[in-house]
């Protein structure tokens, strides 16, 4: 039990309270929220920033950033759907080549911020205006998916009681969350990042390979943000170069209303996954709440994210003095 | 790159141009946001004369050259605050929302009465005071990081402009508004003059007084400058406000120009965008020197490159990869480890070659 109550999982735990709190407000305000079918589909609708969010996890975790989610995420969707539909391939190889592409575009942006010592910052903002503009050069506009296979995928799905269906792209998210966990804290690689993001030059003393790492780190980002655009494909059934807009920012506030440190070094793979289902839970809001606009979900999430922010601002105030 | 086969008059040019420089550090960091345009101007001045072409209609300039301009302003504006935000150690990613509240309300008030302009002035001012007070507070008082505190307003901004249009777009109607944002002055459009405004009296308020070097001051280290009585919090809360009132006026100018208010778009992404023309004008995103007159470069070599590449024929939608590698090259070209490899690949060439 002390594990769980120890300081620096405070803010994971009043993560999960308010996620407990919003969730149970709703559940008592409407009869129909507290269902199978509405957490299915929090599950559904958000995969793509759940899964983009993860990957971002760890680049902040390492004490980085990357804004280029958002277009990667874009330059997929048309990459998948182009292969597809231009060039005929089947969708299992066009997949795996979007993905490829992910990860080789992330593992270049890591490649410039390591070997260079560049701001994460600016190369990811400059990897945001390239993979958009790739995006549009792939295709300038939105094109469908025809495809036997693609349109299988988004009819996959875990049978759940009361004849919900668990859908391919929620049962992508939780393995991409799986494997986040596994990877943050059971493997090497994942120490090491929560190294670098404690103290880079600390992470450097001890021997660690630090450039290998933050390498890895962004190839996994990029990689993360491609599938997140093939999950997009597999439910819109679409690619279309202006998906994906400001979704960098959507998927930086889920992890920091998840309780992970943008300063790095703090933080859990599964606070993401509560920043993730808060955030699609505001967004389901509208549908219930009349007058509950577009507007009142962004100022809410605003609001959410102030309030977590000076709470974590004051819990590692509260903790340096004590260690 | 071999001296060998250089005339013997370019090394003197090359040593007068350098000695200039050195006498003038300040210009330094021009060099290749300027060198940039320079390029950029002869290229246009080869292989498209059309560029250059300016036309008067009703005494008032038009053609490329001028577009450019125009379409330079929003973004000119936005990074001027940038500039001093970035100078003192920060970021400000709100700018874009803080002209979408400031548009927005201003549109929203000048549709239910006869506000004066001068009003509509005032409330986008306090539009500005209060949302840079906002990232101003949150960054030097309670010690969060710019990028995140900024974040908060960017997204509480949009929700804002949002909820006071009702989430649709509104269209106005005031000359106030409209000559700012598209009357002429002596023929020349009005919001360049106000950016020429702007850029001097920023210029004046920082090198003829000791604000810009208190700023620096600032970003370069700010327990130091705290412990040589510079009011580090006080500097940094300016300039969060400084950037705001700028964000706000180029809300204004937006809106005046194109004659409507979309909550949703207006500004979105244009922070980005001004951090790009601040970075790429020579100030370090790490804070400290800053060059007032080098934003307005970069700004002016992103649009001019964008504008050149969409007349040579590239499709609009994918002006963000020249953009994208303009910020590449500035990194690459100010990262201390590239000019290190560099010097000795060339050192390495020297001793070959002699």
């Amino acid at each position: 039990m002390n594990m769980i109550f120890r300081r620096q999982n405070l803010p994971l735990l009043v993560t999960a309270l308010v996620f407990v709190v919003l969730f149970g407000a709703f559940s008592v305000a409407f009869k129909n929220f507290l269902s199978l079918r509405v957490v299915t589909n929090l599950f559904m609708n958000n995969a793509h920033v759940g899964i983009i969010a993860v990957g971002l996890t760890f680049v902040i975790l390492s004490g980085g950033i990357d804004l280029s989610v958002g277009s990667v995420l874009a330059f997929a969707t048309v990459l998948v759907a182009t292969l597809i539909g231009k060039f005929h391939f089947h969708p299992g190889t066009a997949i795996a080549l979007t993905l490829l592409c992910g990860a080789v575009f992330g593992a270049g942006q890591g490649f410039l911020i390591q070997s260079y010592q560049l701001p994460p910052f600016l190369v990811t903002l400059a990897g945001m205006f390239l993979a958009r503009g790739l995006a549009f050069m792939v295709s300038a506009k939105e094109m469908a998916i025809e495809h036997g296979f693609h349109r299988a995928l988004a009819g996959l799905g875990l049978p759940l009681p009361g004849g919900v269906a668990f859908g391919f792209t929620a049962c992508v998210f939780v393995v991409v969350l799986l494997v986040g966990l596994w990877i943050a804290h059971l493997t090497r690689f994942g120490r090491n990042v929560y190294a670098i993001g404690g103290s880079e030059s600390s992470a450097v003393l001890m021997g660690l390979p630090v450039a290998r790492t933050k390498v890895m780190i962004y190839a996994l980002s990029g990689f993360c943000a491609a599938l997140g655009g093939v999950v997009f494909t597999v439910q819109a059934q679409s690619g279309n170069p202006l998906n994906g807009f400001g979704m960098e920012l959507d998927a930086i506030a889920a992890v920091v209303i998840g309780g992970t440190l943008l300063s790095g070094g703090v933080g859990q793979v599964a606070g993401t996954l509560l920043g993730v289902l808060i955030y699609g839970t505001i967004l389901t809001a509208p549908d219930y709440l009349s007058g509950f606009d577009s507007s009142w979900q962004r100022i809410a999430i605003g609001g959410l994210l102030l309030a977590f922010i000076i709470l974590q601002r004051f819990l590692s105030r509260a903790s340096t003095p004590g260690g | 790159m071999t001296k060998e086969d250089s005339t013997p008059t370019r090394p003197r040019v090359f040593a007068a141009l350098r000695s200039f420089f050195i006498r003038h550090p300040s210009l330094q960091r021009l060099i290749w946001p300027l060198a940039g345009l320079g390029l950029l101007v002869l290229f246009n001045l080869m292989f498209d004369r059309a560029f250059f072409e300016i036309t008067t209609r009703d005494g008032n300039l038009y053609g490329p050259v001028m577009t450019i301009l125009r379409l330079a302003v929003k973004v000119m504006l936005l990074a001027i605050g940038m500039t001093l935000v970035i100078a003192a150690g920060g970021v400000d990613l709100s700018v874009g929302s803080v002209m979408a509240v400031a548009g927005a309300l201003v549109a929203y008030l000048s549709t239910q009465g006869d506000w004066p302009f001068a009003a509509l002035l005032g409330v986008a001012v306090l539009v500005a005071l209060v949302a840079g007070a906002f990232n101003g507070t949150l960054v030097a008082f309670a010690g969060l990081q710019p990028i995140v505190a900024t974040l908060i307003m960017m997204v509480l901004g949009r929700g804002l402009a949002l909820s006071i249009t009702g989430g649709l777009p509104i269209s106005v109607q005031d000359p106030g508004l409209e000559f700012l944002g598209r009357g002429f002055v002596a023929g020349i459009p009005a919001p360049i003059l106000l950016v020429v405004a702007v850029v001097v009296i920023t210029g004046i308020a920082c090198r003829m007084t000791a604000l810009g070097l208190f700023i620096e001051a600032v970003g370069d280290n700010e327990n130091a400058s705290r412990m040589s009585g510079v009011n580090a919090r006080g500097i940094k809360l300016f300039a969060y406000v400084f950037c705001a009132l700028c964000a706000a006026l180029a809300g204004l100018v937006t809106v005046g120009d194109v004659g409507r208010v979309e909550p949703d778009r207006l500004g979105q992404m244009l922070e980005l965008d001004a951090i790009t023309a601040v970075v790429v004008g020579g100030t370090v995103l790490t804070g400290g020197r800053f060059s007032l007159v080098g934003s307005i470069v970069g700004a002016l070599l992103i649009q001019t490159l964008t504008v050149t590449l969409i007349r040579q024929g590239m499709p609009s939608d994918v002006a963000p990869v020249p953009k994208a590698l303009v910020i590449i090259a500035v990194c690459l070209l100010q990262s201390p480890r590239l000019r290190a490899q560099l010097a000795a690949w060339r050192s390495g060439v020297r001793r070959v070659g002699a």
